[in-house]
């Protein structure tokens, strides 16, 4: 009996024995009311030329959840009505002809509580290479506040962090060491110190500055935490560096981890690529420990940059809040990153904010309820400099980790000379922010003003000024085209 | 050393005219204020001396301004510093603090190294004695 398009011969019953339509066997329920306990999915379906969209819909609910490509009997010794995945909803995409928007509802029985790895494996587990569909990508879920309830979420969050490090008001600012590569241990602490010393809150390790033949992790601690000392004595104000603690074993990032913790760091940093539950493993030593967690998004622009597979960053930003990381690589708008402005917005608010209403202009498919789980502090990193200081307190605001690498480490008049310019530009921008003025209109000329006493911030502005990254983005909310700046 | 707690430490200090804007800032948002004072500038040093309870419910920040006044009178040479502090839920905590006063010449620290074990060091921060005013608090 060929299968062609998922719809061929009809059987005669649900439960004689061969193949049916996903949609005949429980997995297309137009007529079905999400649960408030429902985990929502908004996926992105691309069906094979001849397959119906409602077809194409129930298949991706059946495959996420219960289903197998067959009939069988032992479907029957369960209430199946209950574990199916069903879709409700299906809706084209405006202006993409082949492309639909399915809503599906998992009942919360098929989840393991509080696991990312679970989740994942179910949501996204085998049914992005189904043949029926060219192309699926999960656009976002609703993840019920039953379901949030059972993970432990940030370490720390927004406010526990601001507390611990006794900043207030304003974006942390921080930078990434570079060249990433090639520094020995001694002269990598010598980045970190002038960066601090000059007026940054932290330095960051890059995702690939793990353990290589030029730096060995336990040397690059050790000159780290004299440059954060050595800054805290010489501006009273606490200072961290992001050690990077990821590696190739659970052992040795904990090994690292407690090496950090010893020496006495605020933070540590772990990549995405090291998994989800490797990266809750961390959240959970994080809290334990009172050290903050940093994760740098490593490898995630692999799944989530093509606007037509894969899976949104939305969602990997939920997952991640769910499963605990204090910070976030989030996006920049302005750098030189991918980063639609409305998308970015959206991920700021589901990162920071406890309710979020949907708003399909910026891809916020769900209403999202976070009983009061504590936000995660979004980063900026990649391609930013002082002169757009207006444009990122407006596109990101103030709960923000801002980080200008080489836009402090290649200024001309040294590592600490850029992180002042960009420490003056930020605290004048929120001065005039508060005093009411218009400061992203007025932004170029408040920097103006503080570049007049401070020279800094006058060759930061002279250097950078003109650069920017204008490329049209890749992932775009579908209701509404915005330029990227 | 100059200080650099504090959302506004990298400007030039605030004039009376500046401050007040940002606790008009404040106000508006419903955030109430707070003015503390210390000795100590130590960057752990969490709890700085209260000058009085925070101020809540005033509408004008003249009342704000009147109490830094009196308060940086009393203690010309200590840093004093302004807080808002936003009760919103999901908050509940400082949203805004800068300092409003330092001392003619401030203090330095000095950091102590003691050496440990396998090349680790155990680091002290402290303030350089002579600066240390031992002030009644």
């Amino acid at each position: 009996m060929p299968i062609k398009n998922g719809t061929q011969q009809r059987a005669h019953s649900r439960w004689a024995s061969g193949v049916i339509p996903y949609r005949e066997m429980g997995y297309w329920r137009p007529d079905y009311e999400p649960k408030e306990s429902d985990i929502l999915c908004a996926f992105r379906v691309t069906p094979q030329e001849g397959v119906e969209p409602e077809e194409a819909a129930a298949a991706v609910a059946g495959e996420s959840s219960t289903a197998t490509w067959t009939v069988v009997w032992t479907d029957r010794l369960t209430s199946y009505e209950d574990y199916q995945g069903k879709a409700y909803r299906v809706e084209p995409v405006p202006g993409t002809p082949d492309q639909y928007i399915a809503y599906i509802a998992y009942d919360l029985d098929l989840f393991e509580e509080g696991s990312i790895a679970n989740l994942a494996s179910s949501i996204i587990g085998n049914v992005f290479g189904f043949k029926a569909l060219k192309a699926l990508r999960l656009e976002d879920m609703r993840i019920p506040p039953q379901y949030v309830k059972t993970f432990q979420g940030p370490a720390h969050g927004i406010v526990a962090e601001r507390e611990l490090l006794n900043k207030y008001g304003r974006p942390l600012l921080g930078a990434t060491v570079k060249p990433k590569l090639g520094l020995s241990a001694r002269n990598y602490g010598r980045v970190v110190y002038e960066g601090l010393r000059g007026g940054l809150d932290f330095l960051k390790d890059d995702e690939n500055t793990n353990s290589q033949p030029f730096m060995r992790w336990r040397d690059r601690f050790l000159f780290c935490m004299e440059a954060v000392n050595k800054a805290m004595a010489e501006t009273g104000e606490i200072k961290g560096h992001y050690m990077n603690v990821t590696a190739a074993s659970m052992e040795e990032i904990y090994e690292r981890a407690e090496f950090a913790k010893e020496l006495g760091s605020v933070i540590v940093m772990i990549d995405l690529t090291i998994g989800f539950s490797a990266m809750q493993s961390m959240a959970r030593w994080a809290r334990k420990n009172g050290v903050l967690l940093h994760l740098h998004r490593a490898g995630h622009s692999t799944f989530t940059r093509q606007k037509n597979h894969g899976v949104s960053f939305r969602v990997l930003a939920k997952w991640c809040r769910l499963l605990g990381v204090d910070h976030i690589h989030a996006g920049t708008v302005v750098g030189k990153l991918e980063g639609d402005p409305r998308n970015v917005s959206g991920y700021y608010d589901t990162l920071r904010l406890n309710h979020i209403k949907a708003d399909l202009s910026r891809g916020l498919y769900f209403d999202q309820e976070w009983a009061s789980m504590p936000g995660v502090m979004p980063v900026a990193s990649g391609g930013i400099h002082a002169a757009q200081t207006h444009q990122l307190l407006h596109y990101l605001g103030e709960d923000a980790v801002l980080q200008f690498g080489g836009g402090t480490i290649g200024h001309s008049m040294g590592i600490a000379a850029g992180a002042t310019a960009n420490r003056v530009a930020i605290e004048a921008m929120i001065q005039a922010r508060n005093e009411g003025r218009d400061f992203l209109n007025e932004g170029p000329e408040i920097l103006e003003q503080a570049a007049r006493w401070c020279r800094p911030l006058r060759e930061a502005l002279d250097l950078w000024r003109d650069v920017t990254f204008d490329y049209a983005s890749t992932d775009t909310p579908d209701v509404v085209v915005t330029p990227t700046f | 050393m100059r200080l650099t707690q504090g959302t506004f430490s990298f400007l030039p200090d605030l004039s009376d005219e500046q401050i007040r804007a940002q606790v008009e800032y404040a106000l508006e948002r419903g955030w109430s204020i707070s003015i503390e004072y210390t000795d100590d500038p130590h960057p752990r040093n969490v709890y700085w001396n209260m000058w009085g309870t925070p101020i809540f419910d005033v509408k004008d920040a003249a009342a704000v301004m009147l109490e830094l006044e009196r308060c940086r009178k009393a203690f010309p040479g200590n840093y004093v510093r302004l807080s808002a502090y936003d009760r919103s839920k999901g908050r509940q905590t400082t949203a805004l603090s800068f300092i409003v006063n330092r001392p003619a010449e401030e203090p330095d620290f000095t950091l102590e190294r003691t050496d440990f074990t396998d090349r680790q060091m155990k680091y002290r921060l402290r303030l350089h004695a002579a600066d240390h005013a031992t002030g009644a608090q």
